[in-house]
């Protein structure tokens, strides 16, 4: 089961370090891992993906928790939150196939950020999944290269809930 | 008031009321020393390995409940603290470590005695400095001591360059921290102190499973208290030994791989238990679908992460543990109250007790060379009524240790458990020595472990901070010869040490000690009582009989109904 975490730290050196040591001293795996700054210049916000079950995924939070540099860290539940990624790849595009992958991309609203003799870079910003499937789509064209910025996340507005699960408090 | 960097640190060691700190100069941290020439309240021990410096702070600190410093130059100084800092961070001893770097702008250059030890050190310490500006020192140091003691204790690393000593700043210490993600519990849930307190009334067959958070949170009285308002039996882990007094009636022995048969049929069987800041670490529980399979789990922490974390709590309870323990054992003085009844503990209490007397700790008669038990009970029986503080190596002495000697004041027994650190009683029991000048402080040590940190007697006899060694010398690495006989089919393969390389009583001369050899049982007691009072640094080398196993013993992995008494049960250790 995969989860997204929001976490809240303090813009210190080496805080994120000391998050990656803990999650690999542990065992546990980082599927995708974004980091930067918030709207306080002292904080920074990284938004991580684990695939684990429950209990490791409690682990993990409460030993995060432990970290001096760490101020917060919440789930994000999928229908609570708004997550989006942001990804640039580079596709073979002979003249002959042009057409077809700009149309391919306006259904994807994904924009043309570079066109050159024999490819296309295109960016795409979306759920992680739109993008997931704009990958998909045009790997069969060529995917010569592709980078993805890991999946960044932020509660609802509109949710009642105040934008964030609660950590787990054993109390 | 204007001064420099280095005075700075000295003068909020002293405003954290640091009387004694440990540690070894050099180049990186030279300015710091100066700093001490110049004049301060401080006692510095000079260690002869930083190593060794390490583990004397963490020997103050476990010896008082308070923190420990340590000091060493940048490089091979720090790396050769990160043994200690990794043995702190595993048996969470308070531990502040004071490392000198290179000058800033020589950081990431590879100059000489650069080593990025926050780097090297961030899996083992709960938080780690690099000072950058001289006018953070004050803030620094204060909150690494807070770090330090507050929650579940542990190290931290302060790494000062050369050139942040060497400035100057108005320093004021600070009356508080400002450190917005550092949140340790206040106070247990009392809904779930109160769920707690009703399991255990209502439990027939509770036990009190007691680690080495107990210490580290001052909770001993309280604790005392709950396991006799509830008639509760109380067994300690190997770092939770002398939490509770050891010849009282409700003490059950030690659970885990050489826990005595009682203790660990006492875990396996008891219908509620209770863990009082103990964290079912593999060598206590061994195989944990095994581990007091019936038992429903009380478990009392200041650690949230340890709640669930390798056993299900059923009722969790994260806070200090001494509130946490004095409001369970008001909770259970009401419930018995109110509810007009009594402990029904008695028979399960009982039966514990007869299970201690069928299955006593066995060894066998010596041939010839003392048996390694009996310098045990015969160092036990020289202990009783004196105010000793035992400190242990690693290994079968330490397994013995745990066995034989009765502890009954808190923090009297000072051990490396969850890191195994060959070589740590020498230093710790000076650094015992230097937190309580008046008692006794016996290293009760192997061959091997003492010759890893052996050194440290210089320190002890030079710095007037006499100790007691016993080595229990079997002239091999003991435990792993026990292995190797046990489950490698007797292929001994680099144990052996020898019996007499070196002659430990010379050696001991050499550093200006006194140095006794024991090779009879004859001599055992009257030597041994000569190390006891002479007042000075001694080393009693005992020789004893390299055969004999630690007994009982439950082998890593499997369950305490596998568990295997005295070595005449040979087919019972093939069966496993």
């Amino acid at each position: 089961m995969r989860h997204t975490l929001s976490v809240l730290l303090e813009n210190k050196p080496g805080a994120l370090m000391r998050i990656a040591s803990m999650f690999a001293r542990r065992g546990f795996n980082i599927e995708s891992l974004a980091v930067g700054p918030t709207e306080r210049h002292d904080v920074s916000r990284i938004t991580l993906r684990v695939d684990c079950e429950q209990h490791p995924l409690e682990q993990i939070e409460k030993q995060m928790h432990k970290l001096v540099n760490v101020l917060r860290v919440s789930e994000l539940e999928p229908d609570e939150a708004v997550e989006r990624e942001l990804a640039l790849l580079k596709v073979s595009a002979p003249a002959s196939r042009r057409s077809e992958l700009i149309s391919l991309a306006q259904a994807f609203n994904a924009r043309v950020a570079d066109l050159g003799a024999d490819a296309i870079v295109f960016e795409i910003v979306g759920h992680p999944e739109e993008v997931d499937s704009f990958e998909e789509l045009v790997r069969p064209h060529g995917l010569e290269e592709l980078v993805r910025t890991g999946r960044i996340g932020l509660g609802r507005a509109s949710s009642p809930k105040q934008n964030h699960r609660p950590q787990h408090v054993l109390r | 008031m204007r001064m420099l960097g280095a005075d700075a640190v000295l003068r909020s060691l002293e405003a954290e009321g640091v009387d004694v700190v440990f540690g070894i100069p050099g180049g990186a941290i030279l300015p710091t020393y100066d700093a001490f020439a110049r004049g301060t309240t401080v006692r510095h021990v000079l260690a002869r390995h930083e190593q060794g410096a390490g583990h004397m702070a963490e020997g103050y600190a476990r010896a008082t409940g308070r923190v420990g410093v340590a000091i060493a130059t940048s490089g091979p100084g720090a790396t050769n603290l990160v043994t200690p800092i990794a043995d702190a961070w595993l048996d969470s001893t308070p531990l502040v470590c004071i490392t000198g770097q290179v000058r800033s702008s020589l950081i990431g250059t590879d100059a000489f005695q650069e080593c990025d030890i926050t780097g090297i050190t961030i899996p083992v310490v709960k938080h780690s400095w690099l000072v950058q500006d001289v006018e953070e020192l004050p803030h620094v140091l204060k909150s690494a001591f807070h770090v330090a003691r507050t929650g579940r204790c542990g190290p931290v690393l302060i790494d000062i360059p050369r050139d942040v000593q060497e400035a100057s700043l108005d320093f004021e210490y600070p009356d508080a921290v400002e450190l917005p993600g550092w949140k340790p519990p206040r106070r247990g849930h009392p809904r779930q102190i109160k769920l707690a307190a009703k399991a255990i009334a209502a439990a027939e067959k509770p036990m009190l499973y007691v680690g080495g958070g107990t210490l580290n949170a001052h909770a001993c009285a309280e604790l005392l208290e709950l396991a006799e308002v509830g008639r509760l039996p109380v067994v300690t882990t190997l770092m939770g030994k002398s939490a509770f007094p050891e010849t009282h009636e409700l003490h059950f022995g030690w659970p885990g791989m050489h826990g005595p048969k009682w203790s660990n049929w006492g875990m396996n069987k008891c219908d509620l238990l209770v863990a009082v800041g103990a964290r079912f670490d593999d060598r206590v529980t061994g195989k944990l679908s095994a581990f007091a399979p019936g038992a429903t789990v009380v478990h009392l922490d200041v650690d949230s992460a340890e709640i669930g974390k390798l056993r299900r709590a059923d009722i969790p309870v994260v806070g200090p543990l001494k509130q946490v323990l004095a409001d369970l054992a008001d909770e259970l003085r009401a419930l018995h109250g109110t509810e007009a009844t009594v402990p029904r503990t008695e028979p399960w209490l009982r039966q514990l007790a007869a299970w201690r007397d069928e299955f006593p700790l066995r060894y066998g008669s010596s041939d010839g060379m003392p048996k390694p038990q009996l310098v045990l009970e015969t160092l036990q029986e020289l202990g009783a009524g004196r105010d000793v503080v035992w400190t242990t190596g690693v290994g079968q002495h330490q397994m013995w240790a745990m066995q034989y000697l009765l502890c009954d004041r808190p923090r009297s027994f000072i051990t490396s458990g969850g890191l195994g650190t060959m070589g740590y009683g020498v230093p710790a029991a000076i650094g015992a020595k230097a937190a309580r000048p008046e008692a006794t402080v016996v290293c009760v040590d192997g061959d091997g472990c003492f010759q890893m940190t052996g050194q440290e007697l210089a320190t002890s006899v030079l710095e007037n901070l006499p100790i007691v060694v016993v080595i229990v010398n079997n002239g091999h690495l003991g435990m792993v010869r026990q292995w190797q006989d046990m489950f490698y089919e007797e292929r001994f393969s680099e144990v052996h040490l020898s019996h007499h390389v070196p002659d430990y009583a010379r050696l001991a001369e050499a550093y200006g000690a006194v140095g006794l050899t024991v090779e009879s049982e004859d001599d055992l007691g009257g030597t041994l009582e000569e190390a006891l009072s002479c007042g000075r640094t001694a080393v009693v080398d005992v020789r004893v009989d390299p055969r004999e196993h630690c007994f009982p013993m439950i082998p890593a992995g499997a369950a305490a109904v596998d568990l295997v008494e005295y070595s005449n049960d040979r087919e019972a250790v093939e069966a496993v």
